[in-house]
């Protein structure tokens, strides 16, 4: 494709871990009329590190951390900074986002932290704040403007309700399916503050927005949803340029809505099926996305990953890492106005034998 | 014992006889009553295998089957028996379920017929309901 030049991004030198399993050269987009302000940055999310007892962990979801920072370490040209994109922890115990944010203290860089659901519940994101400041914030870099929203909030009375113990709390919220879950969403404050906050901003400077749970509604019962997602696109739509990147989902999503693309961000720790895999309910996954392979759980890293972004022009095109798996790359299409897989888009082109039924 | 006694012992014999004969044929008809009962008889085991798929194991990694399955998804219990290319040879749906007990949730494995196995099956094959079989599909 004359239109695509080859460019190293990762490090081989020395580096047995990538020897085996990373892409050591992969595909970006040519660069765009403003190269000095094109820039790269890495994105991890929903590692689940889960305490068992003492100083044990779920060795399985410790290593996923693990790798995923070894090779975002391995990034050259070095990424400006990471995005953690939610789920450092299972249950949200101190011990255990502790222990993830050791693992994460090895990555070079600046890393800004999303809140997940995972991280929240216990003590409604005490802990978390404490460790790592608010959980929704802007700020600006290169010329592009990035938002963070805690958008796995519920309904008041429901976090507010005397509960036995915060713990109780938690895993009624850490359980996906559970029948009595309750919707997240980003509530009116934060969409108060995020209007103000937009107020400021001109209309033509590129928008990235972070949240935990996908600022659209896909299916309800694992909420892979948010609840005032319609809200908050409205409040973005004045935007020429608008990204949002998010987690929870645990898989590769591709969506455009209007002026807002939407990529979603891979787990460390383990893959969840796509939604229409459960027949009982209707769901409603955006036909750009071209779904992950079926994983295979006897290779414990497969269809896991992380993933990072060049921002070229103010649009985002997102290169997924996978270890067991050829990576992939969602790339923004001036043409069509939306992300494409840059491979996998003819449907003769997809692999086969992994058909999810 | 006289004739008569030993004709009518005889005679009681063969009545019961008969009605032995009888009760087993009786035995195949069912009412409504019958089919809420089996159903609620399989729904119980159905729930018991929900709450063990969901962290009731006790295994000591905590690990759940449902963080990677949610809703029983991607187990597709309608490809078993088929032969596990992972493990060399034709596996019913159990032996799949103790690789995942012996591996990701690092614990003992279970019996085909204990009745926790029985019920993870019930709990997974209830969650595919309306599915077409499959045997043998990879």
């Amino acid at each position: 494709m004359s239109n695509y030049s080859r460019r190293k991004f990762l490090k081989t030198g020395g580096a047995l871990l990538a020897a085996s399993s990373l892409p050591i050269s992969m595909v970006e987009m040519a660069f765009g009329k403003d190269s000095e302000q094109n820039f790269t940055f890495a994105y991890i999310s929903d590692s689940h590190i889960t305490q068992i007892k003492g100083n044990k962990f779920v060795r399985n979801w410790d290593r996923g951390l693990i790798r995923a920072v070894a090779e975002a370490n391995l990034l050259d040209p070095r990424p400006d900074f990471v995005f953690y994109g939610g789920d450092i922890a299972q249950l949200g115990k101190p011990e255990e986002i502790d222990h993830g944010l050791e693992i994460l203290g090895a990555l070079r860089g600046d890393i800004h932290y999303v809140m997940g659901e995972h991280d929240y519940y216990v003590d409604l994101g005490d802990y978390w704040r404490k460790q790592l400041g608010p959980d929704h914030y802007s700020f600006d870099h290169k010329g592009v403007h990035f938002v963070v929203l805690n958008s796995i909030l519920t309904h008041e009375e429901w976090m507010h309700r005397k509960w036995d113990t915060g713990m109780d709390r938690m895993k009624q919220m850490a359980r996906l399916d559970n029948p009595n879950g309750q919707p997240f969403m980003v509530g009116d404050k934060q969409r108060s503050w995020l209007k103000a906050d937009l107020g400021t901003v001109s209309k033509d400077t590129p928008v990235v927005v972070f949240s935990h749970s996908p600022l659209q509604k896909i299916y309800k019962g694992w909420n892979f949803w948010t609840d005032d997602a319609e809200q908050v696109q409205a409040l973005l739509k004045p935007f020429d340029k608008v990204t949002v990147l998010y987690g929870h989902v645990h898989q590769i999503q591709t969506n455009q809505i209007g002026n807002i693309s939407f990529h979603a961000a891979m787990a460390t720790a383990w893959p969840w099926p796509y939604p229409s895999t459960y027949t009982q309910q209707e769901s409603y996954l955006p036909k750009l996305t071209v779904d992950m392979n079926r994983a295979d759980p006897f290779f414990e890293r497969d269809a896991t990953g992380w993933q990072f972004i060049n921002l070229h022009s103010g649009n985002v095109d997102v290169h997924y890492t996978l270890p067991d798996n050829e990576a992939r790359v969602v790339a923004f299409d001036e043409k069509l106005g939306h992300p494409v897989d840059t491979k996998y888009q003819a449907v003769a082109d997809r692999t086969s034998p992994q058909k999810h039924y | 014992m006289d004739s008569r006694t030993m004709r009518h012992i005889t005679a009681g014999i063969m009545f019961l006889a008969s009605g032995l004969v009888v009760i087993p044929a009786q035995a195949d008809e069912f009412d409504q009553a019958d089919l809420d009962r089996w159903q609620q008889e399989y729904m119980s085991v159905v729930e018991q295998g929900e709450k063990l798929f969901h962290g009731g194991l006790g295994n000591e990694n905590t690990v759940s089957c449902d963080q990677c399955h949610p809703n029983g998804a991607n187990t597709h219990p309608e490809t078993y028996p088929k032969f596990q290319q992972q493990l060399g040879r034709v596996v019913v749906l159990g032996e799949m379920i103790n690789w995942c007990i012996m591996n990701p949730l690092e614990s003992e494995a279970l019996a085909l017929d204990d009745s926790s196995m029985v019920a993870l099956q019930a709990y997974i094959h209830h969650e595919r309901r309306g599915g077409e079989l499959a045997p043998g599909k990879h």
